[in-house]
């Protein structure tokens, strides 16, 4: 049996007397797309930032391919393979959207920091760059400054960037969040399109999404998981359906 | 070196010390509050002990002549707020670093033009004159304990305010998370002016208490500011605690470092490049502490907690 | 494979850089390269000499800017750099070396080494800490030359030779001066002008912008800008070596922490982040300085509210309001 790609084992993280990640058990196979539910509130946040190396959690591992990085810092777990986007989008405003996706394939390049060589005529970095873009359908606006993009196309930029890390694992941080209906019909059919090239772990609150993508479920409510399997029988789940009463299912 | 000249050196240490926070409590304030750094704040103290000397001189008493400097040096902050500072507040680091800057230009040459370049001195007060005497045959100046005094007890009044009034908690809250402060619906622009103004004061005040010991001249603030920056980078930036113990540390370092290294480096070095080596070591001294302190702790030993 | 048409497409439609931006760097040298014949004419000499001091000073402010304009970093202690290659080449003249192809990799090497542990250590901290300690650091350099009582200590030192090559004299010749100076600024220039370019140039310019994402992509962003502090400590100290020698003189004041905050009104003058704009401020800057001070001596009363009213108005230069119009899109 292959190793999963992402395995949270004990994970625990505390603010002050506040037990915001409280035992947290989670794993996800290769290729898998996980998605993590949970009221506001249960943490799901400082789990993705304990994932990806901005927040050190209090006890607990990270086992990513079956490899410990739990005390790796960020950058390591990029050049690893484990990908993230932002709750609020994060890109280089000034650079164009090839610019910044092909920051991400330099970082991989063999000579990432060249003091010498041209980088933005560079065809090494622009062609896998343009091949991710075309993945997102961003090619129209390749050259348009990152900043100018709409909210959706920032997202799709934002998976984009994810791929050019040759990524075993993307964490998508509530990619729907204040996207129109439109544009977030096109990022539910462009995440579907990559299914199953990578693992992917998706934290949202947009429900249908969840639904229609999820290949496994986990619900996490004050820290803790409170259920994790297939859609359906999470969804049928009693104390799934009480941690959402009252709200939008 | 002997017990005698240690003590001496330990009480000069704690009086620069003093000086120090009271500079460094302004500017850390101010800087932990509003996010503004104020490279003139040296300048403040500058004319805090410009304007002692001349209403001491003109009233010929050194109590009403402080009065009426610090009254004097807080009217020109505020003149200096008005006009510049909070134009400044929105900007980025770099913009105030400039403007307080030409304003450090500005000033050192007005004061130089109004009260000359030569250097200038208060009389230490009758009252405050003379020595003290400690024990066998050590004599320290009154006035350098009632430096001290002062200090300390503007140390314990800011502890006062800012620990157990609600003014004091404002402040604290608004180091942490200004805007934060600012959304919970206190006047943010009421709270900078009076940090401000406190701010200019204690610069002011330790300015005046300055001038009977220090010689008076253009450009005395600038050596100033610079210490109080590595204090404030020691202490940790915002907190007023770890202003005073960054003052403290820097003091006793500086004139510890400086009286003790030449005799240190005699120990194994002919008298003459000892004496070089010493001073230029010693000059060097306090940056290394604070390189060192930094390596070890980037964020200051007491920083002000909730900082990012 | 997927791919010649793409390629040249994602390259291709590329939008070139603004004309004023290729063009600007362009007169500048041509008109600097033309100073000369202007003096040849008639203008006085004093101008010449002024010009090639100026641009002394541009190479400084250009190394600034690398780091300030490009990187994002505020150093207020770059004189420091200045001053360890005014006293490295000083101090190699004095005790009778004067062979610049010694002198020059002395120099680059110590203000290297300067540079990575000062660097280092400051690059610990962030925002206005930098700041203040990157003057502390400038100050300690400053008080480290003022105990250099063997070599003039606070009074300076007067340099009784010039730097050779080769055991030529080059530096004799005012016009000659002129045009090594001006060759060095345009060496600079393009060196610093293909860093900014470059792969690494990218990631810094990017790490100014958004460190977290530059961090997340799989870059150690101190890394890079500590490489970018040190490269530009020994550019700014080539600029020293240079000036050592138009002034026959050395002295703690070239480090000064007021040396350092006029390099910095140098670069925001001409535009942050241009890199030709450094060059525009320096000469923007010593020009004024000049005729300032030839008015009044108490030309600093005028100066210091200039640079006031500038900050307050002009919103940091040009590129200054560009920046804050790019930095407020981001989500």
């Amino acid at each position: 049996m292959a190793e999963p790609a992402l395995a949270l084992k004990g994970l625990a993280k505390s603010f002050g007397a506040l037990k915001v990640t409280n035992g947290v058990d989670l794993t996800i196979a290769p290729g898998e797309l996980h998605a993590l539910i949970g009221p506001n509130g249960a943490g799901k946040t400082t789990l993705v930032h304990q994932i990806s190396g901005t927040l050190k959690p209090d006890s607990g591992a990270i086992l990513f391919g079956g490899q410990d990085i739990t005390r790796l810092p960020p950058q390591a777990r990029a050049r690893a393979g484990l990908a993230r986007t932002f709750q609020i989008t994060s890109t280089i405003a000034s650079l164009s959207a090839l610019e910044n996706v092909a920051l991400g394939v330099q970082a991989h390049s063999a000579r990432p920091l060249s003091l010498f060589r041209d980088a933005a005529g560079d065809e090494a970095l622009n062609a896998p760059a343009w091949e991710a873009l075309e993945a997102v359908g961003l090619t129209e606006r390749a050259h348009a400054p990152a900043g100018s993009l709409s909210h959706g196309e920032k997202r799709a930029l934002e998976i984009a960037m994810a791929l050019t890390l040759q990524p075993k694992l993307i964490l998508l941080d509530e990619p729907l969040a204040g996207v129109g209906h439109e544009e977030g019909e096109r990022l539910i059919a462009l995440l579907n399109s990559l299914k199953g090239r990578f693992a992917m772990l998706l934290v949202e609150h947009d429900m249908s999404a969840v639904f229609a993508l999820a290949d496994r479920v986990t619900v996490l409510v004050y820290g803790g998981v409170i259920a994790s399997g297939e859609p359906a029988a999470v969804r049928a789940d009693p104390a799934v359906r009480q941690a959402y009463l009252g709200e939008e299912g | 070196m002997t017990l005698s000249l240690l003590i001496v050196q330990l009480l000069n240490g704690l009086q620069f010390g003093v000086l120090l926070f009271l500079v460094a409590a302004g500017l850390t304030l101010v800087f932990g509050v509003m996010d503004f750094i104020n490279l003139a704040h040296g300048v403040q103290y500058m004319l805090g002990a410009y304007l002692a000397v001349t209403f001491v001189s003109l009233t010929g008493s050194f109590l009403l002549g402080l009065v009426l400097a610090l009254a004097a040096a807080l009217l020109l902050g505020l003149a200096l707020e008005f006009l510049v500072f909070r134009h400044l507040y929105e900007r980025d680091h770099l913009d105030q670093v400039l403007a307080t800057f030409g304003l450090i230009l500005l000033l050192n040459q007005a004061v130089k033009m109004i009260w000359g370049a030569a250097p200038l001195s208060v009389p230490v007060p009758e009252f405050l004159s003379g020595n003290v005497r400690l024990m066998d045959g050590i004599l320290y100046p009154v006035y350098r304990f009632a430096l001290i005094a002062a200090g300390l007890g503007v140390g314990a009044l800011l502890w006062f305010v800012v620990e157990k009034t609600r003014t004091g908690m404002l402040l604290r809250a608004g180091a942490s998370n200004a805007p934060m402060v600012s959304a919970l619906g206190v006047d943010i622009r009421k709270l900078f002016m009076v940090v401000f103004a406190f701010g200019t004061m204690l610069a002011g005040f330790a300015g005046a208490m300055a001038a009977p010991i220090l010689s008076v001249e253009p450009g005395m603030g600038d050596t100033v500011l610079i210490l109080a920056f590595v204090v404030i980078v020691v202490g940790g930036i915002g907190s007023i605690r770890g202003a005073f113990v960054g003052a403290l540390i820097v003091g006793l370092v500086d004139t510890l470092g400086r009286s003790s290294m030449n005799d240190l480096l005699r120990l194994f070095m002919a008298p003459a490049s000892a004496r070089a080596t010493g001073a230029a070591l010693s000059s060097m001294l306090i940056y290394l502490v604070m390189a060192a302190v930094l390596f070890v702790r980037p964020e200051g030993l007491l920083p002000a907690k909730g900082r990012s | 494979m997927a791919g010649t048409s793409s390629n040249s497409a994602a390259t291709a439609a590329r939008p070139q850089a603004p004309t004023v931006r290729r063009l600007a760097p362009l007169v500048i040298f041509a008109l600097l390269a033309l100073l000369p014949l202007a003096s040849a004419l008639g203008l006085p000499g004093h101008w010449l000499t002024l010009v090639t001091r100026a641009m002394i000073f541009a190479i400084a402010a250009l190394s600034l800017d690398l780091i300030l304009g490009i990187g994002g970093l505020v150093s207020f202690g770059h004189a420091a750099f200045i001053g360890i290659g005014a006293y490295g080449t000083g101090i190699l003249i004095t005790e009778g070396r004067t062979e610049l192809l010694v002198a020059l990799p002395v120099i680059l090497l110590v203000c290297a080494v300067f540079a990575a542990i000062t660097g280092y250590v400051s690059l610990r901290t962030r925002g206005v800490a930098f700041i203040m300690i990157t003057l502390a650091f400038g100050q300690m350099a400053f008080y480290f030359a003022q105990a250099l009582s063997a070599y003039g200590g606070d009074d300076g030192l007067t340099l009784y030779e010039k730097s050779t090559f080769f055991g030529r004299e080059i530096f004799g010749n005012r016009t000659g001066f002129y045009y090594v100076a001006l060759g060095t600024l345009a060496f600079c220039y393009w060196l610093a002008r293909r860093i900014v370019s470059s792969r690494f140039g990218r990631v810094l310019r990017a790490a100014r912008e958004n460190a977290v994402r530059v961090t997340v992509t799989g870059y150690d962003v101190n890394h890079v800008r500590l490489g970018a502090y040190i490269i530009s400590g020994m550019m700014a100290g080539l600029s020293g070596f240079l000036l050592a020698n138009q002034t026959d003189f050395v002295s703690p004041a070239y480090m000064s922490w007021s040396r350092s905050g006029e390099l910095i009104f140098m670069v925001v003058l001409g535009g942050v982040g241009s890199l030709y704009g450094a060059i525009l401020g320096a000469l923007a800057f010593l020009i004024t300085e000049d005729v300032l001070s030839s008015l009044t001596q108490n030309w600093k009363v005028i100066f210091g509210p200039l640079i006031v009213l500038f900050v307050l108005f002009t919103h940091g230069g040009i590129a200054g309001i560009a920046n804050k119009l790019r930095g407020r899109r981001d989500g």
